[in-house]
């Protein structure tokens, strides 16, 4: 045990709730650190910080971390947290999901979050299937995958989490993956840093479901399969385009200051009163 | 018209009497979707809330709804949703998750026909038994079910006292009738109301424990961004709030989410019983149907013909002792309802074989009048 605990700790309910849930390879906890390390930057008060989610591996993240925190049902991530955010807008509301829970069940939360740009950010922790029923396919599964549920294949198109939630108004959208760690926990930084709708799609590997119905080997493996098979936005605009099909961008999509719906609440009430008085 | 009218008299809605009451009980948040015979209570608040700097919102569903109104109530506000049946199904997940949680809120069901869409600008008390048992599981209920427009001001007053002297969801039931009918209404003066405070912990933050075991199964409740930093989880918690599989634990919340409401019981129950110790003959019956009932016995004492009305306002949890008490001596029993016969199973398990119980139904989304009545009594008498 080292003299100094590591900053995390402060951050960790380290005596109460671990080991954690995520299995062996899991890239959520990686997202966990990431999500930790941005928020120690901006040197938050544990106080002011909402961690809510909805159902699922990625959903069981609030129990960890020493902030005020929500698990609720599945997909709900979102509107329990508008309702929080409603309440007092002092706090600093933090949505934790997977891609099941935030683009199935949670949809329609999701686009109505992003078309009112509701002052949260959502984490969407994208590993591609449901983890924590066996793997089952989920919206982001792609065309031809094998799953539990798609034991021939997955037929249904996927969607694309960033273009859906910035064609519905978000002010701020990207995607990361758990390999490129240090550009993760800096997107999530600037996500956290703003007003209105913010999201960060996280791409994680799920080796012991979604890894192994489609044989992709082990963790490692999957986590190469992130650092080859995704580019950089800026290094994608710089080669031909053949050179960049069939690979993920990362980066910042969508980065706009457009006016989160708490204030434009505030100014709805102060207009109305003030109407009132006259 | 702005906030609550103090003291005045008016012509109100019943839904409308419902929004002010809400008003009047010290509303911080409503979250809603539009869906009749509820929707003017929304539209009310709609207009009056952001004059006073309260939250309003109008969700994307009805689950969002119930989600977004116990979100608020974790962070500190006095919260409301309305819907009917239809949107009653949709917050059964979130109502169990307020059960669960211990969370108040308040939830006015306005009842429609059903099931499904059913006939949704007419009159049935269809959800009594949903409003029981719709969501999943063993839990707590309380609901109340007003008769007239002044009981939808001053039962939503109460649903808000109750929910966060126990800690969770109240339903307010009126039956369409009752949502929609405008009637005079005197409002009391501000200082005659009683309105129950948050019940919020002092200890000190290391000793806060969520879900404390106090005598009354009910602990005060933090509030999210007060200083007390809390695990909230649908899945079933230890007295911090975390998850637990340990049978003790899991024994000892269940026990306690019941015994909360069952040993204060005289806390809940609230009943109009008139003439039932006279009365060989009596109508059981609430919501609207007590109007009719009422002008039923006008009628019958006419005619020198004697009939009792028992008629719970809490209509859960049931009156068990009292209807024991009162009605197991009786010959007959009559229990009409806007259903195919759901609260009278309730009389039924309580009373002796020698009771006669005798149903009258509508569901045809008409109301019961009162000549039904009084022919139903005739023919039994």
């Amino acid at each position: 045990m080292p003299a100094k605990l590591p900053y995390t700790y402060k951050y960790l309910r380290s005596k109460k709730k671990f080991p954690h849930v995520w299995c062996p390879g899991c890239g959520i906890g990686i997202v966990m650190g990431s999500i930790i390390r941005a928020i120690d930057s901006l040197d938050w008060e544990l106080d002011d910080i909402l961690m809510v989610s909805g159902i699922g591996c990625t959903s069981r993240m609030p129990v960890y971390v020493d902030f005020n925190t929500l698990h609720t049902a599945h997909g709900r991530a979102l509107a329990y947290g508008t309702g929080a955010k409603m309440a007092n807008p002092k706090l600093k509301v933090l949505a934790v999901m997977g891609d099941g829970d935030s683009m199935a069940i949670g949809g329609n939360h999701i686009i109505h979050a992003a078309r009112r740009n509701m002052d949260i950010t959502a984490i969407i922790v994208n590993n591609n299937n449901y983890g924590m029923t066996g793997g089952q396919f989920s919206p982001t599964t792609p065309q031809g995958a094998k799953t539990s549920t798609t034991p021939y294949g997955m037929i249904e198109p996927d969607f694309d989490i960033c273009k859906l939630i910035g064609a519905a108004g978000a002010n701020f959208v990207a995607r990361g993956d758990v390999y490129h760690v240090v550009e993760l926990d800096n997107m999530i930084k600037k996500a956290l840093s703003g007003t209105g709708f913010r999201v960060v799609e996280a791409l994680a590997p799920c080796p012991t479901n979604f890894g192994r119905a489609n044989r992709q080997g082990d963790a490692v493996d999957m986590m190469k399969i992130l650092k080859n098979e995704t580019i950089n936005i800026a290094q994608a605009a710089k080669l031909p385009k053949n050179k960049t099909d069939g690979k993920i961008v990362r980066g910042i999509f969508t980065d706009k200051s457009e006016i989160g719906y708490t204030e434009r609440y505030n100014n709805l009430c102060e207009r109305v009163a003030s109407e009132v008085k006259k | 018209m702005s906030g609550v009218p103090w003291g005045e008299t008016k012509l109100v809605q019943g839904n409308e009497a419902v929004a002010l009451g809400a008003l009047a009980a010290g509303i911080d948040f409503f979250a809603g979707y539009p869906i009749t015979p509820s929707t003017e209570v929304a539209e009310v608040l709609s207009r009056e809330m952001p004059l006073i700097g309260k939250r309003w919102i109008q969700m994307e569903d009805e689950i969002a709804s119930i989600s977004a109104i116990i979100g608020g109530s974790l962070a500190g506000a006095k919260s409301m949703t309305a819907t009917s049946g239809p949107g009653f199904s949709l917050m059964q997940e979130g109502l169990g998750y307020a059960c669960m949680t211990e969370v108040p809120l308040v939830l006015v069901n306005v009842m429609r026909g059903g099931p499904s869409t059913g006939l949704p600008t007419q009159v049935a008390q269809g959800d009594v038994m949903q409003a029981r048992w719709g969501t999943h599981g063993d839990h707590p209920t309380i609901v109340l079910a007003p008769t007239d427009v002044k009981e939808c001001f001053t039962l939503t007053i109460e649903a808000f006292n109750l929910a966060e002297e126990f800690r969770t969801p109240v339903i307010l039931m009126p039956d369409e009738v009752i949502g929609h009918m405008r009637e005079k209404l005197t409002f009391p003066k501000e200082e005659e109301i009683c309105v129950t405070p948050q019940l919020t912990p002092d200890v000190p933050i290391e000793w806060y424990e969520h879900y404390h075991t106090s005598a009354t199964g009910v602990s005060p409740m933090a509030r999210f961004g007060s200083g007390y930093r809390f695990h909230v989880t649908g899945l079933t918690h230890d007295t911090h709030g975390f998850p637990t599989r340990k049978v003790d634990e899991v024994v000892s919340k269940m026990n306690r989410l019941k015994q909360k409401i069952t040993r204060r019981l005289d806390r809940l129950e609230n009943n109009n019983i008139h003439n039932v110790e006279e009365s060989d003959v009596v109508i059981f019956c609430y919501g609207s149907v007590y109007r009719s009932a009422l002008a039923a016995q006008q009628i019958l004492a006419k005619q020198h013909k004697k009939v009792g009305i028992f008629r719970p306002i809490t209509i859960w949890p049931f009156p068990d002792r009292t209807v024991k008490e009162l009605l197991d001596s009786k010959d007959v029993i009559l229990v009409p309802e806007l259903n195919q016969g759901q609260m009278i199973h309730e009389v039924e398990r309580l009373t002796s074989d020698s009771v006669r119980v005798v149903p009258l139904h509508r569901f045809d989304g008409y109301e019961i009048t009162p000549e039904q009545l009084v022919a139903a009594v005739l023919e039994v008498m």
